[in-house]
């Protein structure tokens, strides 16, 4: 069996030498402002995934969710482990969720309309000619016009052994009027373990759609890990993301949204724990390219330690988005002397009657409110975590899915426990 | 016998001294009120004792059951017993009530102990249904868009779910409507116990009337100027203060 695209060895070699050609990005790139491009360094790592060794079944087990879920999906070492499906009328309703390279496979056409079509606008070209020379698998999702999905749909990707590599993969199609929530577990399998993670996401959300996409990126704190996130939301559809950072020594996260049907609306969330000395490289771009469309963008940091974080996001009116509400907002806590917060906003509206505003500002936790905690009874330590929780819960309660958000606090407070 | 003991107690803010010389005792089991003019030092006096970093003691001593306090961080001060219901309680964005009072009972088990969340919950719903407070309010954000009243109702639902040795309870009555007075009042009474000793501070005899103390204080410029029994608050309430201080007038404020 042939598969189109996918597998297909010229294509491959294609992005390979696109991969090699293009230059490394240097300090001078506009793209990678305050990003110490030394940190992307990739000769250390395999060039493709090597197989996991020993026990699958370990994954598995440690591949802990939400409690109800509409289907989990667990790969390791872009290797697929488990697919579980546990909602079984999801496919009589023509849900197609499949491993990539299957559904790239069955539904050619519909994976080449789709697959890395919107490239990386934000700097990444070299390293998403890397990731489609290198991907292997990750997640198809299609849904049908006017299905609606209730439980979130879970997938895993796990990074064991050392100096290896993954190149996960999500594309989701949410075709008219149907609603899905797609949850992304990014996790290293050793602490301690050196990787490289280059990851891409397309998603779609179709006319009067509605999407809930999270991913949750906790690769070991010695990964390298680029991420080129691409959405574009259809007319009167809604895309809710949030990125919850918590992994990774270097982490550039690379998100761009389109709108491009009028009333559609747009979320882009993202929490950060930093600590120790990771950088977080975040962003961003709000592209309206349809009248009468809303952005809303949340960034919110908390920085310990020497950690550093980078925001640059853009707003773009395009000249045909008139009635255009767009916003960014990006909020950061600073935890310790040593940590440092770089914002960089921008904006360019070339339509009329635009609401737009941006903002970046950094803060200290509050001695009132840490005295108010204190004189509960609550050790420095415990209130200082519960105040970067509560700072950050502004994001996650956006998703507005409770379940899911303990989940993310869970998840949260195992990194504060460090 | 068991109390919390106040002696002679200098305080400063900045170099501005705002305690000046104060002694007081509140056996375990008793409940004395202080009632003084606004800048007196009244919550200043509260904050000193739960530990605030802000006031430096720059004399006398704080003892808790014969334990000098005074050195203890404000968390562990909390830990053994004294707890502040503050005049101006804080908003503390995104943290709800339930998680807020998880931590602080959890601080109070032993070490490696874990909260049993079923019995949490239940504890915690009984005290909200004596304060008869929304069980909603779980999971709201500590304070955030509270109203006056809501925020001292729950500095109240706090206390109840702490059960200090020793509460200060910083004008808890201000900003409460008649029914929320008496409701919090009645949150009060029920925890009047002889293992615990309380310091209301307040304006009104109003609140006296529903939460009767056992010994009435004036504050006058950081020092007690007067003690008596409860009928004192009728006094100060038609005669005001003045008369307390013709020899020494309090500063303007
Ligand atoms: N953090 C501070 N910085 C500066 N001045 C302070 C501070 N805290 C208290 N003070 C001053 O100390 C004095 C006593 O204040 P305090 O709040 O203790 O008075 P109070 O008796 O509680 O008054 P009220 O009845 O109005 O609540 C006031 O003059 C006040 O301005
Ligand atoms: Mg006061």
């Amino acid at each position: 069996m042939s598969i189109p695209l996918f597998t297909d060895e010229p294509v491959r070699a294609a992005a390979r030498q696109l991969f090699k050609s293009l230059p490394m990005p240097g300090r001078l790139d506009e793209a990678w402002r305050f990003a110490d491009t030394k940190a992307l360094d990739m000769s250390p790592f395999e060039a493709m995934p090597a197989p996991i060794d020993g026990d699958p079944a370990r994954f598995v087990k440690r591949s802990r969710g939400l409690t109800e879920t509409a289907g989990k999906m667990i790969f390791a070492n872009d290797q697929l482990l488990s697919r579980e499906v546990l909602d079984a009328s999801l496919a009589q309703k023509g849900v197609i969720w499949k491993p990539l390279e299957i559904a790239a496979a069955e539904h050619p056409e519909l994976f080449a309309k789709h697959f890395m079509a919107h490239g990386a606008p934000l700097g990444s070209e070299k390293f998403a000619a890397l990731h489609a020379a290198s991907v292997k698998t990750g997640t198809f999702l299609y849904v049908p016009r006017g299905v609606e999905i209730d439980l979130p749909i879970e997938v895993f990707h796990w990074l064991s052994g050392e100096k290896n590599s993954s190149f996960p993969h999500t594309l989701l199609i949410a075709e008219a009027n149907s609603k899905v929530t797609l949850v992304d577990y990014f996790t290293g399998a050793q602490p301690d373990a050196s990787g490289l993670a280059v990851g891409f996401n397309d998603l779609y959300v179709g006319e009067g759609a509605q999407l809930n996409y999270v991913c949750v990126q906790n690769w070991s704190l010695q990964t390298l890990a680029i991420q080129v996130n691409n959405t574009v939301v259809g007319a009167n559809a809604s895309a809710k993301s949030l990125n919850v950072n918590l992994g990774a020594r270097y982490a550039r996260n690379e998100s761009a949204s389109q709108l491009i049907g009028e009333g559609g609306r747009s979320d882009m969330l993202s929490v950060t724990v930093a600590d120790g000395d990771q950088v977080f490289d975040q962003r961003t771009f709000q592209d309206h390219l349809a009248p009468g469309a809303f952005s809303d963008l949340l960034y919110k940091n908390a920085l310990d330690g020497g950690a550093r974080t980078i925001f640059a996001g853009m707003i773009k009116v395009e000249p045909d988005a008139h009635r255009t509400d767009a916003y960014q907002k990006v909020r950061n806590l600073l935890l310790s002397d040593n940590a440092e917060a770089n914002s960089m906003p921008g904006l360019e509206i070339l339509a009329d009657e635009v609401r737009c505003s941006h903002g970046a500002t950094s803060g200290q936790i509050e001695p009132e409110e840490l005295f108010y905690l204190l004189a509960r009874g609550i050790s420095k330590n415990n209130a200082q975590r519960l105040l970067v929780q509560g700072f950050l819960q502004e994001a996650i309660d956006r998703i507005g899915n409770p379940a899911l958000a303990e989940k993310l606090g869970e998840i949260m407070r195992a990194k504060f426990g460090n | 016998m068991k109390s919390l003991v106040i002696k002679d107690l200098h305080a400063n803010i900045g170099e501005r001294e705002i305690i000046k010389g104060l002694s007081l005792e509140i056996e375990c089991g008793k409940i004395h009120a202080i009632m003084g003019p606004n800048g007196s030092g009244k919550s200043t006096l509260s904050k000193v004792i739960a530990g605030h970093p802000d006031y430096t003691v720059t004399s006398g001593e704080v003892l808790m059951d014969g334990e000098n306090i005074l050195g203890m961080a404000p968390d562990e001060r909390a830990r053994k017993g004294i707890f502040l219901a503050f005049q101006y309680p804080m908003e503390v964005p995104g943290v709800t009530i339930a998680n807020f009072l998880r931590a602080a009972v959890s601080a109070r088990l032993p070490e490696g102990e874990e909260l049993e969340a079923t019995e949490y919950y239940q504890r915690l719903y009984e005290k909200m249904d004596l304060l008869e407070m929304d069980r909603s309010f779980t999971a709201r954000s500590v304070n955030e868009g509270f109203s006056g009243g809501e925020k001292k109702r729950c500095e109240i639902l706090q206390m109840a779910m702490l059960e200090p040795k020793y509460a200060i309870l910083d004008e808890t009555d201000s900003g409460l409507d008649i029914d929320a007075l008496r409701i919090v009042s009645h949150g009060v009474n029920v925890l009047r116990s002889p293992d615990r000793g309380m310091l209301l501070i307040t304006h009104y005899q109003r609140l006296l009337d529903y939460i009767v103390p056992d010994v009435i204080h004036v504050m006058v410029a950081g020092k007690i100027v007067m003690s008596g029994p409860k009928e004192l608050a009728l006094e100060l309430e038609s005669k005001g203060y003045d008369w307390l201080t013709e020899e020494e007038p309090a500063p303007a404020v």
